[in-house]
C-alpha cells in the first residue's frame, strides 16, 4: 500500500496519491482502492486518511458557522443574503425583530437594507434547502462600521492559527476587533483607521503565505516594527 | 491562404509548417490570467490563441434551468470577429453552438457535480485567434481553468487531434491541414483515469488509421498534459516561493 506523495507536495486534480489501505479524506475521492485529489492543495497523511489543504476553494455553508454576508434582497419575510457561496443565504424577518413578523406594522427596508453587511450564523443547511442564518446571538447583526477583507474560504484556519494564536496575537498589537467569516470575510474595527489597516496588512501577508512555517513569529515581528513606526509619526505630530 | 498547395507532406515527411507527423506545435499555457473571474485560463497552441473564464458555482440564472440532484455546467464556445481572415459575425453560428456542446460534454464527467445540487457554473472560451484544431485547445485550457476555480475535478481534461493528410497519419493538424486534408480525429482524454471523454471524426479513415490516428492523439493528449500540470504548479508555486523568501 505504497503513497505517491512526499508530505506537504503540491499536488493538482487528478493526481494518484495513495492505493490500498487508506481512507479518502478532504479534496481527495476513492476509486477502485486507490486515492485521487481533487483539488489544487498540499497533500498529507493523518494516519490513514488522505488529506489535500486546498489551496483554492468556496465556502460550503454548514449550520454553526460563522459567516459575513451582504444583504441582497428585501424580501416579503425576510431577506436575501449572499455569504459567497453557492448558495444564497434567506434570514426571517422574525428572527431579526425577535417577535412575529406583522407585514403591516414592520417595514423591513428600515430594518436592513440591501447592501447593508451583517453578521449571522448559519441556522440550518441541507442539500435540499437554501442556508438559513439567524442574528440571535449577542455579538451577531448589521455591521455599522469598520474594514472588510476578502480571504479565500480554505486559508481561515491559518489566520486564526493553533488555538487562536494567530488572531489573537493580531488582536493584541493592533488592538482591533476581528471577526472571522468562515466564508472568507473579515470584519476588523479598530480605534482609527492605522491600526485597522494594520491589521489587515497582516491578515493579506497570512493569506499569500500561508503554507509556510514559523509565520506567527514573522507576522508577530512585522506588527510590532509597523505599530512602532505608526506611533513615533504620532508622536512627531504631537510635537 | 489563397492557393491550394501541391503537397501537404514532402517525401522526407516534413509538413507545410516544418512539422514531423508526430509533432506537436508550440503549446504555452498559462492560469489565473482574468481576476474578476473564479478561474482563468489562457492556452496559446500553435497560432491559436483562447481565453477561458469560469464563474461559480453559483445560484443559476435562470432559476428554472437549476437541477435538484446536481450542479448544471453551461459551455459558450465564442469566436472574436478577429479570430479569423474574413470577419466573423459574432452572433453565435450553427458550428459554434454544436462546439459548445460537445466542449461541455467533453468536461462534464470530470467535474463532481452531484456535490453542490441545484447550483451552476459557467465557462466562456473566447478564441481570439484560430488557427485549426480550437475544441482540443479549448478544452485543455477549460479544464485548467475550472480547477483554478476551486471546483472539484476527478482529474483534468486534455485533448488533441490527430488526422491524414494525403496518405500519413498526422499528429495536430492545423488550419491548412484541416481543410485540404482527408480526415480529423479530436480525441479528449482524463490521462489518470485513462477515460475518453471526446472522440469525433471528421472524414474518412480505414479502421487502421483510425486505430493509429487514435493512439497518435492520445500520445499528444500526454504530453499536453505534462504542460498542463506544470502551469497549474507554476501559479500555486509563485504563490509558495514569494512567501519563502
Amino acid at each position: 500500500m505504497p503513497v505517491f506523495f512526499e508530505k506537504k507536495q503540491l499536488v493538482t486534480p487528478g493526481e494518484l496519491l495513495a492505493e490500498g489501505d487508506y481512507l479518502a479524506g478532504e479534496n481527495t475521492y476513492m476509486e477502485e482502492n486507490k486515492i485521487y485529489s481533487s483539488r489544487i492543495g498540499l497533500a498529507d497523511t493523518e494516519n490513514k486518511k488522505v488529506n489535500v489543504v486546498a489551496l483554492r476553494a468556496f465556502y460550503m455553508p454548514k449550520a454553526g458557522d460563522i459567516v459575513i454576508g451582504t444583504v441582497i434582497e428585501v424580501g416579503f419575510n425576510g431577506w436575501t443574503v449572499d455569504i459567497k457561496s453557492p448558495y444564497t443565504a434567506l434570514l426571517r424577518a422574525s428572527d431579526v425583530l425577535n417577535r412575529p413578523f406583522k407585514p403591516q406594522n414592520d417595514e423591513l427596508s428600515q430594518v436592513l437594507n440591501a447592501g447593508d453587511l451583517i453578521v449571522a450564523k448559519v441556522a440550518s443547511y441541507d442539500r435540499a434547502h437554501d442556508p438559513q442564518l439567524t442574528v440571535s446571538e449577542p455579538g451577531l447583526g448589521k455591521i455599522t462600521r469598520g474594514q472588510i477583507l476578502h480571504v479565500t474560504p480554505t486559508k481561515i484556519p491559518r489566520v486564526i492559527g493553533k488555538k487562536g494564536s494567530m488572531i489573537s496575537m493580531i488582536k493584541q498589537v493592533t488592538g482591533c476587533q476581528i471577526i472571522l467569516g468562515v466564508n472568507g470575510v473579515v470584519l476588523i474595527t479598530g480605534k482609527n483607521i492605522e491600526d485597522e489597516e494594520l491589521a489587515m496588512m497582516a491578515i493579506q501577508k497570512i493569506e499569500a503565505e500561508s503554507h509556510t512555517s514559523g509565520l506567527t513569529d514573522r507576522i508577530t515581528q512585522l506588527l510590532k516594527e509597523e505599530k512602532a513606526k505608526i506611533e513615533s509619526k504620532m508622536e512627531e505630530k504631537k510635537e | 491562404m489563397s492557393e491550394k498547395p501541391e503537397k501537404l507532406i514532402d517525401k522526407k515527411g516534413i509538413r507545410l509548417d516544418g512539422r514531423k507527423a508526430d509533432e506537436l506545435r508550440p503549446v504555452k499555457l498559462e492560469v489565473g490570467v482574468i481576476p474578476n473571474a473564479d478561474g482563468s485560463a489562457y492556452i496559446e497552441h500553435g497560432k491559436n490563441k483562447i481565453l477561458v473564464g469560469v464563474f461559480g458555482p453559483r445560484e443559476m440564472h435562470p432559476k428554472h434551468l437549476s437541477q435538484t440532484d446536481r450542479m448544471v455546467l453551461r459551455c459558450r464556445y465564442h469566436m472574436a470577429p478577429f479570430s479569423v481572415q474574413e470577419r466573423k459575425s459574432p452572433a453565435p453560428s450553427r458550428r459554434e453552438v454544436e462546439l459548445s456542446k460537445v466542449i461541455r460534454e467533453a468536461l462534464e464527467p470530470s467535474v463532481f457535480t452531484d456535490l453542490y445540487p441545484r447550483s451552476g457554473i459557467d465557462v466562456f472560451i473566447e478564441v481570439l485567434q484560430a488557427d485549426g484544431g480550437t475544441r482540443c485547445a479549448s478544452i485543455t485550457a477549460a479544464s485548467l481553468a475550472i480547477a483554478d476555480a476551486g471546483i472539484p475535478l476527478r482529474d483534468l481534461v486534455v485533448a488533441c487531434a490527430a488526422g491524414k493528410i494525403e496518405d500519413t497519419v498526422v499528429l495536430d493538424l492545423y488550419d491548412a491541414e484541416d481543410k485540404l486534408g482527408a480526415a480529423d480525429v479530436p480525441v479528449a482524454i482524463m490521462p489518470n483515469l485513462n477515460a475518453v471523454t471526446l472522440l469525433q471524426m471528421d472524414g474518412i479513415l480505414t479502421p487502421d488509421e483510425f486505430e493509429t490516428a487514435v493512439s497518435m492523439a492520445m500520445e499528444g493528449c500526454k504530453k499536453i498534459y505534462a504542460m498542463q500540470k506544470e502551469a497549474l504548479r507554476t501559479k500555486y508555486m509563485t504563490v509558495k516561493e514569494e512567501a519563502e523568501e
